[in-house]
């Protein structure tokens, strides 16, 4: 309508053929030149622009953090899960004899990886060896303890699988009570369930923070720029190409936040790392620790990167269309 | 369309009951240079602001080189804007950018090549005869370079009107007379040109045809 434009009437065909292009070059040139400028406005008020990325680097990091926490015990208690093995007192009446070969018969169960018949003596001179109540024993006359089969259950088995298994076995003729300690098992599963939804319930609440972070910190910038911006609209600035610098500083902010998150876990890695070496180390290979993980890192950064802009986003168009020149 | 402003009995009341514009019907003709004047709150500014789209009127109608402003949506207004040169009192320079990049930034808006950006700023800083302070930043320039900055800004995306509201109100005399002859030389080239100041003197000497408010009023010469 208003572009009336009599040099480019004059030969038509060829002028919007120049003028497309142009505008194509124009406008990714225009994206480019306005991503660093924007990077270059954080620069010059740098101070500010990097408290705002440390709180949002802090945010990020948090709940990362207790992802990979949850994520290695999750491994740690499967590892200690397979570990786990079913105590199956047998009568006090049944030979040793008796006992090693019901061992033997139930290691054809197909729920059962393998067994160890420990007979009532062999217990009484290992319980008399760690207790030191042998003394005690001694006293006693008879030999209180049964024999008991170590079972260990086939590998991966799910534990309501196992608790099946558990009552078999109690069922089983000869047997006195088939044990299964697994109550702290449980509870650290509960527990690590609990740590996992803590996890995302403050990883929900700190990204809203975030949101409302960059929100502000983008208040702020347009308040400083109110003259500048009122300029650009009375030289017939459209409001996307006003918008477009603080949506990428909202970006920038994001990208550089969970670029701090990052740098704090690894901190965080190399602070806990002699402790965790010992863990490690105790599990002889058995426990390997995990990290994030390329995926994992680009997850955090697409997040940043996602919640910077939104943060942004939702701020910005409300204050720019609260500035007019007049 | 051979006028490139017309107002038509055009009321502008502000919010408040202040009455600006009292039933103004006056014309600009294509190519025309014009001053318009009158005592501080006679309605110049106002004036100015209906034809930027910066103020909407009360009542009647303003056609800006054959558009009818209230035909254009709000959405519409900074493409309408890009092709009206405004150029302020206070100058209006972006003071952390360069000369350069502030003439530059009509251009930028537009989403131009950078190439024709480069070509087109050196030849509006040509015309107003600031080439060699490209670089510099405007706090580093006096005034009246300050206001050449912002004529060559204006005139950078070939306006068809030029709209100064009071370009020469921070310059002394000679600086006032040194813009006003850059205005003039535009005007020569085409362009048409509305100049709103108080500064009867300047206005006299140059023999323009002048458009005199009072009170909201237009008063017949």
């Amino acid at each position: 309508m208003a572009d009336a434009s009599p040099r480019r009437a004059s030969s038509p065909k060829q002028a919007s053929q120049s003028s497309l292009s142009e505008a194509a070059s124009g406008w990714a040139g225009s994206h480019a030149r306005c991503l660093l400028e924007s990077l270059g406005r954080l620069h010059r008020r740098w101070v500010a622009s990097l408290l705002t990325v440390l709180v949002i680097g802090i945010a990020l990091a948090l709940p990362t953090g207790l992802y990979i926490l949850v994520k290695n015990m999750d491994h740690l208690a499967t590892n200690w899960h397979e570990s786990v093995q079913i105590s199956v007192y047998l009568n006090t009446d049944l030979s040793a004899d008796q006992g090693a070969s019901l061992a033997q018969r139930l290691r054809d169960d197909a729920d059962i990886d393998n067994t160890h018949f420990i007979s009532a003596e062999q217990g009484l001179a290992e319980f008399k060896k760690a207790s030191g109540f042998g003394d005690a024993l001694d006293a006693l006359g008879h030999n209180p303890l049964p024999g008991v089969i170590q079972v260990t259950p086939r590998a991966a088995m799910p534990p309501a699988a196992v608790g099946e298994l558990v009552d078999r076995l109690a069922d089983t003729d000869h047997v006195a009570k088939a044990q299964l300690d697994q109550a702290w098992l449980r509870r650290l599963s509960a527990i690590l369930d609990l740590i996992s939804r803590a996890s995302w319930v403050i990883g929900l609440l700190l990204s809203a923070a975030v949101v409302f972070i960059v929100g502000n910190t983008i208040r702020l910038d347009i308040e400083n720029r109110r003259q500048e911006i009122e300029v650009m609209k009375l030289l017939g600035a459209p409001d996307a190409f006003i918008r477009r610098p603080f949506l990428y500083s909202g970006l920038w902010y994001g990208l550089l936040g969970a670029v701090v998150a990052l740098v704090v876990l690894g901190g965080c890695y190399i602070a806990l790392g002699g402790p965790l070496a010992t863990l490690v180390s105790s599990y002889n290979g058995a426990l390997a620790l995990e990290g994030l993980g390329l995926s994992g890192i680009g997850l955090v950064v697409l997040i940043g990167i996602l919640l910077g802009w939104v943060g942004c986003a939702i701020t910005v168009n409300r204050q720019l269309a609260a500035i007019e020149p007049g | 369309m051979t006028d490139i402003v017309a107002f038509d009995n055009v009321v502008k009341r502000y919010p408040g009951g202040k009455l600006a514009l009292d039933r103004v019907s006056l014309t600009l003709a294509r190519g025309e240079m014009a001053f318009l004047t009158g005592h501080s709150g006679a309605g110049k500014s106002t004036l100015m602001k209906l034809i930027g789209l910066i103020e909407r009127p009360t009542r009647g109608r303003v056609v800006i080189n054959g558009i009818d402003l209230a035909r254009v949506h709000r959405r519409q207004v900074p493409r309408y804007r890009q092709r009206v040169g405004l150029i302020f009192q206070n100058y209006n320079l972006l003071f952390d950018r360069t000369v350069f990049d502030n003439v530059a930034l009509p251009l930028v808006i537009r989403g131009l090549a950078h190439r024709d950006i480069t070509r087109r700023v050196r030849a509006a800083l040509d015309t107003v005869g600031l080439l060699a302070h490209e670089k510099k930043f405007p706090i580093t320039l006096s005034g009246g370079e300050q206001q050449r900055v912002g004529i060559a800004r204006a005139v950078v995306n070939r306006p068809y009107l030029l709209l100064a509201d009071e370009p020469t109100g921070n310059l002394d005399p000679d600086l006032s007379a040194d813009i006003m002859r850059l205005f003039t030389r535009l005007n020569e080239t085409g362009t048409s040109v509305m100049i709103a100041t108080h500064d009867i003197d300047l206005v006299q000497q140059m023999g323009y045809r002048r458009i005199m408010l009072d009170h909201g009023h237009l008063e017949t010469h």
